[in-house]
């Protein structure tokens, strides 16, 4: 969506679109297209945690990689560090790599099983850098002491370590150029319970070492909560709502947002008991024909005549608070009281 | 859930062994547990604790070898499931026992339509014709929420939902009435809010039908939510159970203890530093002989490192923990241990 409060944002994303094209017939034609992004902005200033959440399908992924040009965009802009980067040819975009890394979702498919841990963490070393053989390995060995790996394990292949540690691999790689921006995409969705508390906390201790800034793609609402600064929630190519963490979660205003913390379930008997969630009807649509108006529309419980006509501009709600519905339309732009519905506890 | 009435499904000392090139895998260790009718029992776990495992053997759907369950009854209608018949089982299996998967999209075979899927345990275990299968057939589709179903007898699998497909998956469990419905992670692969959703219709299910559910899971906000009971599994072991607000309220085993900390809520006070478990669960390459959790666990002394815990009875009725600690509280206090 547009500014936020913090001077000078490390991140600025303006409009970004990315659409995949459908073909099909026996020419290929270009029947249309997968609306995957569709026209979304915000900003992260530096050291922060931007929260990216929403389902399966909703862009959020795609999000994370056109901003870094893993994908070409379709439209709009993204300046990282003050640099463009969604327009700029292959050569200059090169040489701004090192400042923005990415670590990935399945720890098992982005390691390359024929490489050991040390090849892989200086990959990016050797590909950016010119380093003496003994710098590469103290860099190497640096590195490792990081992110918790015993310098013993260097020689080691992926396949001989547990999914939390080969997480810590990955992290190791996306630091190897003192990076200021990480693009973290469901990093810890592949890990059990228990392990994803410890590669959580090693993201928080280099954030603070190193001052990264992260922009921390989930699911997983509850773990977003502890992580993140800011968070933005998707919902098929769109945000719907951009809030500080705390106002975020004590009172949700899009009815998106509404249903989908309703959703999450409770380690607490007791409580669980008591909780109503509001169960959305229906499954998301396709992106690839969107419902006109107000994407959410078609399942909302809080549906009106407009929202299936119009799209619903952005609302400014103050520090950085934005929501794109309709329901807020009338009263509008007020940082005070906001006429949110009914409320899940 | 009368705790008195002998319960439906009767598991004692199951052990379940993979032979592999690299040794034998201990699974599933000496695993004891009952399920009553019409109760809902959660199983908790990581990867790799054994649940799975422990609820594929009772039906013997483990291809063997690698795997060999080399003790244990499984009693069932009086019947030890372990030593019938393949035919007999196959009596049992779809028919008076219903197991859902975690992945709707892998136990749907692809090239044939729901409705003949459908139709399949109908046929096979009622002895139902075309047309009453078909009529049965739309009817658990309107039980289980799908839209217009005659229509979406003739689609196949990949024209579903993943939510969808997780309601044709209960649909075709529940097509003869079980007695008992094996869920492992129904949930997983969905979104929260199709979570919601399948959650709510198993509520709703239970309501209408009856039947006892072991719901396998390692999301303690589910088990919250819908379990009577629950049974928390560490290095497949069992190293507590109990009623679900015990458990939750006062958890006895250090692990259980642990995973409760462990995870972050979207509700209430928000903690500065994550609790987190040191090191990995161990890899079971014999049968336990000490502790399985002694090398994570911070209480850990002594004597979890020359036996291996059983589970001894804690606190409320039904409570029960494998850990020394609590013989340690019972002799300090012999008169009772709070709960």
């Amino acid at each position: 969506m547009a500014e936020t409060t913090a001077a000078g944002p490390l991140v600025k994303v303006r409009d970004l679109k990315m659409y995949f094209p459908i073909h099909a017939g026996l020419f290929k034609s270009h029947v249309g297209d997968i609306k995957a992004v569709d026209g979304i902005s915000f900003d992260i200033a530096p050291g922060e945690t931007l929260g990216l959440v929403g389902e399966s399908g909703c862009g959020k992924s795609t999000v994370g990689r056109s901003i870094l040009r893993l994908y070409d965009v379709t439209d709009g802009t993204v300046e990282i560090n003050g640099s463009e980067i969604a327009h700029v040819d292959r050569d200059s975009l090169r040489s701004k790599r090192p400042m923005m890394q990415m670590i990935f979702q399945d720890p098992q498919a982005s390691l390359n099983p024929r490489m050991t841990v040390a090849s892989i963490i200086a990959e990016p070393l050797d590909e950016h850098l010119e380093l003496s053989s003994k710098e590469r390995l103290a860099r190497i060995y640096e590195l490792m002491d990081w992110v918790g790996l015993n310098r013993e394990f260097a020689k080691r292949y992926p396949h001989e370590f547990s999914g939390g540690q080969r997480q810590r691999i990955g992290i190791a790689r996306a630091l190897a150029l003192n990076p200021k921006f990480i693009v973290c995409d469901e990093p810890i969705a592949a890990l059990d319970v228990s392990i994803q508390a410890q590669v959580v906390n090693l993201l928080e201790e280099l954030q603070d070492r190193l001052d990264l800034t992260y922009l921390f793609i989930s699911h997983d609402l509850s773990m977003v909560r502890h992580i993140a600064d800011r968070v933005a929630v998707m919902y098929l190519g769109r945000i719907v709502e951009v809030a500080s963490r705390d106002a975020l979660f004590a009172e949700p205003l899009h009815p998106y947002t509404q249903a989908l913390l309703s959703a999450v379930p409770e380690p607490d008997p007791a409580s669980e008991r008591n909780r109503t969630p509001i169960v959305l009807q229906g499954d998301v649509p396709s992106p690839a024909n969107p419902p006109t108006g107000c994407n959410f529309s078609t399942r909302c419980p809080k549906a009106m005549e407009i929202c299936r006509q119009m799209e619903p501009g952005v609302f400014e709600f103050g520090g950085g608070r934005q929501v794109a519905c309709h329901l807020y339309s009338d009263d509008m732009a007020e940082p005070a009281e906001p006429t949110a519905g009914s409320e899940s506890n | 859930m009368p705790d008195t009435a002998s319960p439906i499904l009767d598991v004692k000392g199951l052990k379940t062994v993979f032979r592999t090139r690299g040794g034998e895998v201990h699974a599933v260790n000496e695993v004891d547990f009952h399920l009553h009718a019409g109760e809902l029992l959660g199983v908790v776990g990581e990867s790799g604790s054994g649940k799975s495992v422990t609820m594929m053997s009772l039906l013997r759907l483990l291809p063997s070898p690698p795997a060999e369950m080399r003790d244990g009854a499984v009693m069932f209608g009086g019947q030890n499931l372990l030593d019938i018949s393949d035919e007999e089982l196959r009596q049992v299996r779809g028919s008076k026992i219903g197991f859902i998967f975690q992945d709707p999209m892998t136990s749907l075979n692809p090239v044939y339509t729901i409705g003949y899927q459908l139709a399949e345990p109908l046929r096979a275990h009622l002895g139902m014709n075309k047309t009453e299968a078909r009529a049965r057939s739309i009817e658990l589709l309107q039980l289980v929420g799908i839209p217009d179903p005659e229509r979406r007898l003739k689609d196949y699998p990949h024209q579903f939902s993943g939510g969808m497909r997780q309601r044709v998956m209960i649909a075709i469990a529940l097509a003869c009435d079980p007695k008992v419905l094996i869920a492992d992670e129904p949930t997983t692969a969905l979104d929260v809010t199709i979570q919601a959703q399948i959650i709510e219709l198993v509520k709703d299910l239970r309501r209408k039908l009856g039947m006892a559910i072991i719901w396998i899971t390692h999301d303690l906000g589910v088990i919250a939510g819908i379990a009577d009971r629950v049974m928390v599994m560490y290095a497949g072991q069992v190293v507590e159970e109990g009623p679900v607000d015990e458990i939750f309220k006062d958890p006895r085993h250090p692990y259980t203890q642990a995973l409760l900390k462990t995870v972050p809520a979207v509700r209430g006070a928000r903690a500065e530093k994550l609790q987190v478990i040191e090191g990995q669960p161990p890899i079971m390459m014999a049968a336990p002989s000490a502790c399985s959790f002694r090398n994570r666990c911070a209480h850990a002394y002594g004597r979890c490192e020359d036996a291996n815990p059983e589970l001894t009875a804690a606190g409320a009725p039904g409570h029960r923990a494998a850990c020394f600690l609590l013989d340690e509280a019972a002799s300090k206090q012999p008169e009772t241990v709070d709960g």
